[in-house]
């Protein structure tokens, strides 16, 4: 990789710029970030390369998070990994059991003399990827988490009040009811990301444990517990309204069905990552509104906090000291309150730091646009408590797919809610075990 | 083994002449093959850092795991419904062109070309037409009545892949029938014209049963084209969903290898699929081998 | 035809025209979703005749790539598809004819053991066993090189056995002429068997050139660096995207473009192709 990407660059930039061809160290990043997100993650790296010219970043687009990870490990074992990665949140139990292949991001700022401070994140970021001593082992990059979406245009065709989104699941039951019955769509509502937004989000919102020991944050060596009564119930009125023409899948992973859905108007109601607003609003022209995610009124403790989702860029073993110098160098300017506040203000991810927040505050970007701040109120509503400051399991990766093909079996109609959690469960620990043997 | 009488000798030149494919072979095939036998008897964490041998271990889990049957399952009824699609068609077809005196080229021409698209590319053209937002087939079904859902319906899933599977296949068997038919002798078809036989009982009688060695050889090659090279097409279109519906075994050692990184049981699923594989290079082997020397 | 019958005929017209109709199919809907624009897919419906959009979404795809989605150019990546493909073809014809030469024309000690060993390779293709066989690329350092995205593919003993099959035919008193002429093995290679293989050659080129040509598992692991991504692999690239819908016009206008070379090929060569596949493939 970095041979041939060396040579390749040193071949391009010598037909444009061939002054500035040998001296830089080469950098590489590997990322995720497609579409809308992607070109502006290229903004950052052109921003990054042009206020300075001792480093040059490349950033290379590798599919999604799943094939990203799977990506970089595999040149990882054939000695090809790029110096940055950016590893989805459920990857992170893999990449922390895996230290003699990760260079932990608080000693590689040590170590080359960069000022970092990780009390500067929020601490629902922040304490996400940290480890038990408290040492932050990568470095937040986009995170966010599901909120609701609507289409106004529908909701007053269908006779409700498009400035009032659904707040409960018996809410969401009436209106999309109301919706479907009146004809102003064909469907209630969809979402992404059924495993992150309808079972571990729905479990930390209704503050249920997703696992054991805090959810994986005490011991590796954890079980899942997601088949508890309130997910079972969720996961069978989701059965139930996909039956009744109330929510339509939107696919595995990602769903990436759901979105075309929304944006067609075939679907009036879309939850999904409050980064997906930077899409909604490109592909759509009809009124946006915004929610929190819905919750079971009778649930005690509902609604407690939303956990995040999103990436963190780890630095992996492996590469020379420069250029670990030119990571650290361009993970103190990632991090900058201009570079998130324009960031977070673009595509929906939180505003990692305080001080990005209170940037987009300064710069009046919440009064600007109502509805921005929803995904900050939502993860910050009360102090997160053990099932609800977030999840780490080994493995989970794989978990993930495990509950995309349950709610599929489900859905299907070959198993009961019940069943296809309790199946789930079973096949994540097996998963969790080895993982578990693998390390141990 | 076959050989010719007469030989021409050389201590030296047959070694050099087969040397560059017998390296090529041993060290991408053999070599691969070999880490695959001892992969499946260890354990390793995703990167490589820790490793411990396990013996049969991952086999047994294999063996135990749900999942890996129904995988078997699923390749059973992918193979034999791409089977019976495309080589149903393709004699359709052929038996058709087979009538035909002056068009016969132009119509060969117009069903030959699908063999050279790539089977991602099969799978990603499918896909697209039942895409459920933009696919006109969705539509089409949707009118008639039938609510089309592959991500959720196990059966939808596997029609798509089905019907992507065989929709390039039938070329290839379409060109091996017309030859089949066109080297069944007219005097055996007019002896029984005038012996009374209809056109749809002379096909029964005589023709199919004369078809028969191009039929089991197409068997074979079409088993050992779904089982391996649909891989792509699958890939493509479900990625082996809803909930493994459409995972095929090789899809499996795939995606429990590269996705899922447990290298020891994707290892150890290569082995086994290389036993299979060996069963059908045998029986197509042996075929092969009688079909010359007739 | 054995009688004349109209209907039979009429009937198996229309079985042809119907046949034809669902191979092109999915060609035609690719084809007419490259002609439109990206708003036209969002609107949830799909023209069925060919829009306005045609030049600007092969320009797009061809000359700038569709970088959001990770698409280098298409022109780069079919280069790389061609070199591919033809590194394969001629690599794969070379070795193949001289291993099938030795081990018709010869008898030496090991000859039964390579032959198995070739032989082993018949039916196995590299999807079976990709994670070792990606290991060892990686261990000699093949990723990301051409060498890498071909040679792999080489190690398959088809062409070996359709040459094996084939010198098998040829008549025994030509060998035998050559050595009462005094005639030297190589000799004979150059001056009978390889003008007598000259149909085979080309035909195998047909079938190798679509074989190596259409790769898709096989590059998408190896490469990781932009320069060496293939079409085939690409278009999958193109039509996996977070969070948004693909870019349909792109992703068909790919994929029509993919096809073109290999089908040119068939289309063109039908003749021999046909000769090869059916007369000596397996």
């Amino acid at each position: 990789m970095q041979r041939s990407l060396i040579a390749g660059l040193a071949l391009t930039s010598a037909l444009v710029a061939p002054l500035a061809a040998s001296a830089q160290t080469e950098v590489t990043w590997w990322h995720a970030m497609g579409g809308a997100l992607g070109e502006k993650v290229d903004e950052i790296v052109a921003g990054y390369n042009a206020s300075q010219d001792q480093y040059h970043l490349t950033a290379v687009y590798k599919g999604s998070y799943t094939e990203t990870m799977t990506a970089a490990i595999a040149a990882f074992r054939a000695g090809e990994q790029p110096d940055l990665v950016q590893v989805f949140e459920v990857g992170t139990g893999t990449m922390m059991a895996a230290e003699g292949a990760v260079y932990p991001v608080y000693k590689l700022m040590e170590d080359h003399g960069q000022n970092f401070d990780p009390s500067v994140y929020l601490p629902a970021v922040a304490g996400y990827y940290t480890n038990t001593d408290g040492k932050m082992l990568s470095m937040p990059f986009n995170s966010s988490t599901p909120i609701l979406y609507y289409n106004k245009d529908i909701f007053e065709a269908a006779g409700l009040d498009p400035e009032v989104a659904p707040e409960t699941w018996a809410d969401m039951e009436a209106f999309t009811q109301q919706i479907v019955d009146s004809g102003a769509a064909t469907c209630g509502f969809t979402t992404g990301w059924i495993s992150w937004a309808q079972l571990e989000n729905l479990s930390a919102w209704h503050n249920q444990p997703i696992g054991t020991n805090e959810n994986g944050f005490g011991s590796i060596d954890s079980k899942l517990t997601v088949n508890g009564p309130v997910q079972v119930r969720h996961w069978e009125n989701l059965a139930k309204w996909q039956e009744a023409g109330l929510f339509k899948y939107g696919g595995p992973g990602g769903g990436a069905d759901a979105a075309p859905a929304f944006y067609s108007g075939e679907c009036a109601i879309y939850m999904n990552s409050s980064a997906s607003r930077a899409g909604v609003l490109a592909n759509t022209d009809f009124d946006l509104g915004l929610g929190m995610l819905p919750y079971y009124a009778d649930v005690e403790g509902a609604p407690q906090n939303s956990i995040i989702g999103g990436a963190t860029l780890w630095t992996l073993t492996g590469a020379s000291d420069a250029e670990y110098e030119g990571v650290a160098d361009f993970l103190t300017y990632l991090s900058s309150a201009e570079v998130q506040a324009d960031w977070h203000q673009f595509t929906g991810y939180l505003p990692i730091t305080t001080a990005a927040y209170e940037l987009s505050k300064e710069q009046g970007y919440y009064d600007e646009n109502p509805g921005a701040d929803i995904a900050i109120k939502q993860v910050n509503l009360n102090e997160p408590t053990a099932n609800s400051k977030g999840l780490r399991f080994g493995n989970y990766v794989q978990i993930r797919g495990v509950i995309d093909e349950e709610f599929e079996a489900l859905l299907s109609g070959s198993k009961t809610a019940q069943d296809a959690l309790d199946d789930l469960v079973e096949r994540g620990n097996s998963l969790i075990e080895e993982f578990v043997e693998a390390n141990g | 083994m076959q050989t010719k009488r007469t030989t021409f000798r050389s201590y030296w030149l047959p070694y050099l002449l087969i040397a560059p494919q017998l390296a090529i072979t041993l060290i991408f095939f053999i070599w691969p093959a070999g880490q695959a036998v001892r992969q499946s008897f260890l354990q390793e964490d995703p990167f490589g850092l820790s490793t411990k041998f396990v013996g049969l271990k991952n086999y047994v889990k294999l063996f135990h795991s749900a999942e890996y049957l129904a995988s078997f399952e699923t390749t059973v009824i992918f193979t034999l419904c791409t089977a019976t699609l495309s080589m149903g068609l393709a004699l359709l077809f052929a038996v058709a062109v087979d009538r035909m005196i002056r068009t016969s080229s132009a119509y060969t021409t117009f069903m030959v070309w699908p063999y050279a698209v790539a089977p991602a590319i099969a799978g990603v053209l499918w896909w697209f037409m039942f895409n459920p937002s933009v696919g006109v087939l969705t539509y089409a079904l949707d009118v008639m009545g039938y609510d089309w859902n592959h991500r959720l319906s196990g059966t939808d899933a596997m029609i798509l892949v089905v019907l992507a599977s065989s929709w390039k296949q039938i070329s290839y068997n379409f060109l091996f029938f017309v030859a089949g038919l066109q080297s069944i002798p007219q005097s055996l078809r007019e002896a029984a014209a005038i012996d009374g036989a209809g056109p749809v009982k002379r096909f029964f009688t005589v023709v199919f049963p004369l078809l028969s060695p191009t039929t089991f050889f197409l068997l074979v090659v079409n088993i050992n084209y779904t089982m391996f090279d649909t891989f792509s097409t699958i890939d493509a279109s479900t990625a082996g969903g809803p909930g493994q519906a459409t995972t095929i075994l090789v899809y499996k050692v795939y995606e429990d290898g590269y996705k899922g990184l447990n290298l020891g049981s994707s290892a150890a699923q290569s082995v086994i699929l290389m036993g299979i594989v060996m069963v059908l290079t045998f029986i197509q082997f042996r075929f092969i081998e009688r079909r010359v020397q007739y | 035809m054995v009688e004349n019958r109209p209907f039979l005929t009429f009937l198996a017209h229309l079985v042809l025209i119907l046949g034809v109709a669902f191979v092109a199919l999915p060609v035609w809907i690719a084809f007419v979703a490259s002609t439109h624009d990206q708003a036209t897919f969002l609107g949830g419906t799909m023209p069925l005749w060919p829009g306005s959009n045609m030049w600007e979404t092969y320009r797009t795809i061809l000359v700038d790539g569709v970088q959001s989605s990770g698409a280098p150019p298409l022109t780069m990546m079919m280069k790389n598809s061609l070199l591919m493909a033809l590194i394969i073809t001629f690599g794969k014809i070379a070795i193949s004819i001289l291993s099938a030469f030795a081990i018709v024309y010869f008898r030496f000690p090991f000859r039964v053991l390579a032959f198995w060993i070739i032989f082993v390779t018949l039916m196995l293709p590299v999807e079976v066993r990709i994670m070792p066989t990606f290991k060892v690329v990686a261990d000699l350092g093949l990723l990301n090189s051409y060498a890498g995205l071909s040679i792999p593919l080489i190690a398959s003993a088809t062409a070996t056995f359709l040459f094996r099959q084939f010198f098998l035919t040829i008549p025994e008193e030509l060998v035998e002429a050559a050595r009462i002429d005094g005639a030297g093995p190589m000799k004979f290679f150059r001056d009978m068997v390889l003008p007598l293989s000259q149909t085979n050659i080309a035909a195998l080129f047909v079938i190798l050139f679509i074989y190596g040509w259409n790769q898709y598992l096989w590059p998408m692991l190896i490469t990781t660096d932009e320069k060496f991504y293939t079409v085939v692999m690409g278009i999958k690239r193109m039509s996996d995207v977070a969070d948004s819908d693909p870019q349909w016009n792109f992703v068909m206008g790919s994929a029509m473009l993919a096809m073109l070379p290999p089908v040119l090929v068939v289309v063109f060569m039908q003749r021999l192709f046909v000769k090869g596949l059916v007369e000596q493939e397996k």
